[in-house]
């Protein structure tokens, strides 16, 4: 049995034209970047060229783009860096209640010391109002920080709006654009953003690289201390094949971007038709606003670690939420602020999200086997 | 019975040997083994540290070892409903509370089972020390073959219809054996301690966890005619027949407590390891399970056990209905505990067990045992 992967919003596989660009970096190009010789600067070549695919692609400068470890780091850089940056025009934070825990964590955090945070509510389909932000907007806010896309319904939020909204405020804005880079226009003018996270495994490339697009200007304290690279802002000897692969994604995704789009929402479509047909009660959570990559279903009455186990059991890899240290499922804040504590979706929700891995074929097999394991579990309880 | 490979076993993994060589030998069997881990108890605390998050870690290292499928499953909320729940009426009732019969009643073998058979398993399988034998139409739940670690005791509330579900891969072994086992295949889990104690207790002070929960109630140590000799913390945290940290000096033999007054919170203390006080001749018992599927009507002579890792005791059961008998010790027995399972067994067949509720001397219930 071949297990269908349906979890590309968790990570995607790699292309390999991503991994055949880095084996030849890897193996050499092994010099230093900030290394004063040929060595050093063959690197810096790879890792400039690299930043500058990447602002490219969202109509950054090349000096914007700072490098990170990932999403995670990007996003603290971003809500932690901001914040102590600024805190000399005030310490009033605005996110909301479905951010990645890469930035509510950070935001907790700051509220510990000694920062005021205001979090957003979202409606049944996952968005927020353009009205809720107006009204928690104050004179001392310093940062507002709002996903792009959210990484367990697929929901897009009004980012150009809520950037026109700010641009005559002090406060900086950020975005986490993870789940949105290759799924939607991404301008950092047009959407009048300060500071936007990008992640490369998410869209093929490699895991343990992203970057943080942070305008000129933005005042920026670095959370780790080291050498001066990033123009001072992330310490620490660059990942140059990383860089390297995370362009070379990024390239990819640009060269067949509506083609790859139309392909996705045929795969969501196929799949959520697939199952229709084969009678199973289900429900989208989350309203029409949303990505081609992601779709979270409920299935009344069912729970979903029994769900998600039986998947898996049967080939089939989705997931939902996160899992605690201990490996059980943790009930999912998204839905939780979506449709209020209690409610019966939020422990029976599963997300199934589409991608490299997946053809025709695969979708309409694996609904199938989604089906046959509701069919199961709705006879039995 | 089906082949092997076609037949689903999910295995119970706590994180510890047992359960770890009982997934082993499913495995060489030939068995579809899934392993899973049980969350029922968060104990995270200030650090963020949790013993569950360290036992899944083992799980993962076995059942990567075995190569097998591992996922974890959330009975926090029933646990709580079911079994800790209990565990504080009891002790509120001044009853001794046993949760890991009620652990293995409501949750092991019935949540979880739930859960396993949802998965398409065929059996649970867990780490127990007991056996299973298929007799005609009936399954005999008998003693672990290791004497020293036979666990049906607190299994004594499994019906046939669980009985005919579960496995129990290392009921013909002894412990050092399976230590054995553990060791020639270099299981991650080999060397690791046995847990001891109530699970969600753990290693940590039972009087202060306890204290988290139910109010302590200080109040008088007195001898049964009234003389007092002490101040107890509160009743919960003695038990009948306990001798250590009552801190009452004086001549003669030691002082150890022989009842409870719940109503004015006073603890009986007497002289004595075999002080009268503590012997009784006979029990009810409600709740009772009888294991081999039907209640019998008629009195009979079997053994029984009052408490874990006790020698059995011969005794005659007559039951008044169907959940209810009256149990009577052939010789005198000290310290039997309201709130403690009764489990009743013929030779090696475990018979079933009930919870005691009265504790009977010369025809009459004693009221001083709490």
């Amino acid at each position: 049995m071949n297990p269908i992967y349906f979890d590309h919003a968790a990570t995607a596989p790699i292309s390999n034209e991503v991994v055949e660009a880095m084996v030849p970096v890897m193996q050499d190009v092994y010099g230093n970047p900030s290394s004063v010789h040929s060595f050093g600067r063959k690197a810096r070549k790879i890792l400039d060229d690299a930043r500058n695919v990447l602002a490219t692609s969202i109509g950054a400068q090349e000096k914007d783009i700072i490098f990170t470890s990932g999403g995670t780091e990007a996003d603290n850089l971003a809500v932690m860096g901001a914040a102590k940056g600024n805190q000399h025009l005030g310490k009033h934070i605005i996110t909301t209640a479905i951010e990645h825990h890469a930035v509510l964590h950070p935001a907790e955090q700051l509220e510990v010391e000694g920062f005021e945070v205001t979090y957003l509510p979202v409606n049944e389909a996952g968005l927020i109002s353009i009205d809720d932000l107006k009204a928690e907007l104050r004179e001392d806010t310093i940062l507002v920080s709002v996903m792009y896309v959210n990484n367990e319904t697929g929901s897009i939020q009004p980012i150009a709006e809520i950037g026109a909204t700010l641009a005559e405020h002090q406060a900086l804005f950020h975005t986490d654009a993870v789940q949105a880079y290759g799924a939607l226009p991404l301008q950092v003018d047009a959407l009048n953003v300060d500071l936007l996270t990008l992640s490369a495994h998410k869209i093929n490339g490699p895991k343990g690289i992203g970057a943080l697009y942070a305008k000129d200007g933005v005042s920026l304290h670095p959370q780790q201390h080291g050498g001066e690279q990033e123009r001072k802002r992330r310490p620490g000897t660059e990942n140059t094949a990383a860089a390297h692969g995370f362009a070379k994604a990024v390239e990819l995704m640009k060269e067949n971007q509506k083609e790859r789009l139309q392909t996705h929402k045929r795969y969501k479509k196929l799949f959520l038709d697939t199952l229709k047909e084969e009678e199973i009660d289900f429900a989208i959570n989350g309203g029409r606003i949303n990505v081609p990559t992601i779709v979270n279903l409920h299935f009344p009455g069912l729970n979903v670690e029994t769900l998600l186990t039986n998947f898996d059991l049967d080939g089939i890899a989705a997931s939902s939420g996160s899992a605690c240290t201990a490996g059980s499922v943790e009930p999912s804040h998204v839905l939780r602020a979506m449709f209020g504590e209690g409610d019966e979706r939020i422990t029976s929700s599963v997300r199934f999200s589409f991608g490299l891995a997946n053809t025709e074929e695969n979708v309409q097999e694996g609904a199938r086997k989604v089906a046959k394991v509701i069919r199961r579990l709705t006879k039995t309880s | 019975m089906k082949d092997p490979k076609d037949t689903r076993v999910v295995v119970g993994m706590s994180g510890g040997v047992d359960s770890s060589v009982a997934a082993l030998l499913l495995k060489e069997q030939g068995y579809d083994v899934v392993g899973i881990f049980m969350k029922n108890w968060d104990d995270t605390d200030e650090n963020g540290v949790c013993t569950a998050t360290e036992d899944y870690e083992d799980v993962i290292r076995v059942c990567n070892q075995l190569d097998i499928p591992y996922y974890a499953v959330n009975f926090e909320k029933q646990y709580w409903d079911k079994v800790f729940t209990y565990f504080l009426n009891e002790y509120k009732a001044g009853r001794t509370p046993n949760p890991d019969v009620m652990c293995n009643k409501e949750i092991k073998f019935k949540a979880f089972l739930d859960h396993a058979m949802s998965l398409g398993a065929d059996y649970l399988a867990t780490g127990h020390y007991a056996q299973v034998r298929k007799n005609g139409d009936r399954y005999e739940m008998l003693r672990g073959k290791d004497n020293n670690k036979d666990q049906t005791y607190f299994l004594n509330q499994l019906s046939q219809d669980v009985l005919s579900k579960v496995m129990f891969p290392l009921g013909h072994l002894d412990k050092s054996e399976v230590r054995d086992v553990a060791k020639e295949h270099d299981l991650a889990t080999a060397t690791k301690k046995d847990s001891t104690g109530i699970c969600f207790i753990g290693e940590r002070n039972f009087k202060e966890f306890l204290s988290q929960y139910l109010p302590a109630q200080p109040g008088n140590m007195e001898t049964m005619e009234g003389e007092v000799k002490g101040k107890h913390d509160g009743l919960m945290y003695y038990t009948l027949g306990q001798r250590q940290g009552l801190g009452i000096g004086g001549p003669g033999e030691p002082w150890f407590v022989v009842g409870k007054n719940v109503e004015d919170n006073i603890l009986y203390v007497g002289q004595g390891y075999h002080n009268d006080l503590l012997y009784s001749d006979g029990l009810e018992a409600s709740e009772i399970n009888w294991a081999l599927g039907e209640a019998p009507t008629e009195a009979f002579t079997c053994t029984a056990k009052f408490r874990y890792r006790q020698e059995d005791t011969p005794v005659t059961v007559t039951p008044v209905d169907e959940t209810h008998a009256k149990v009577e010790f052939h010789e005198p027995q000290r310290a039997v505990t309201p709130g403690q399972a009764v489990v009743l067994y013929d030779n090696e067949v475990c018979l079933g067990g009930g919870t005691i509720d009265e504790i009977v001397k010369n025809n009459e219930y004693i009221s001083y045992v709490g």
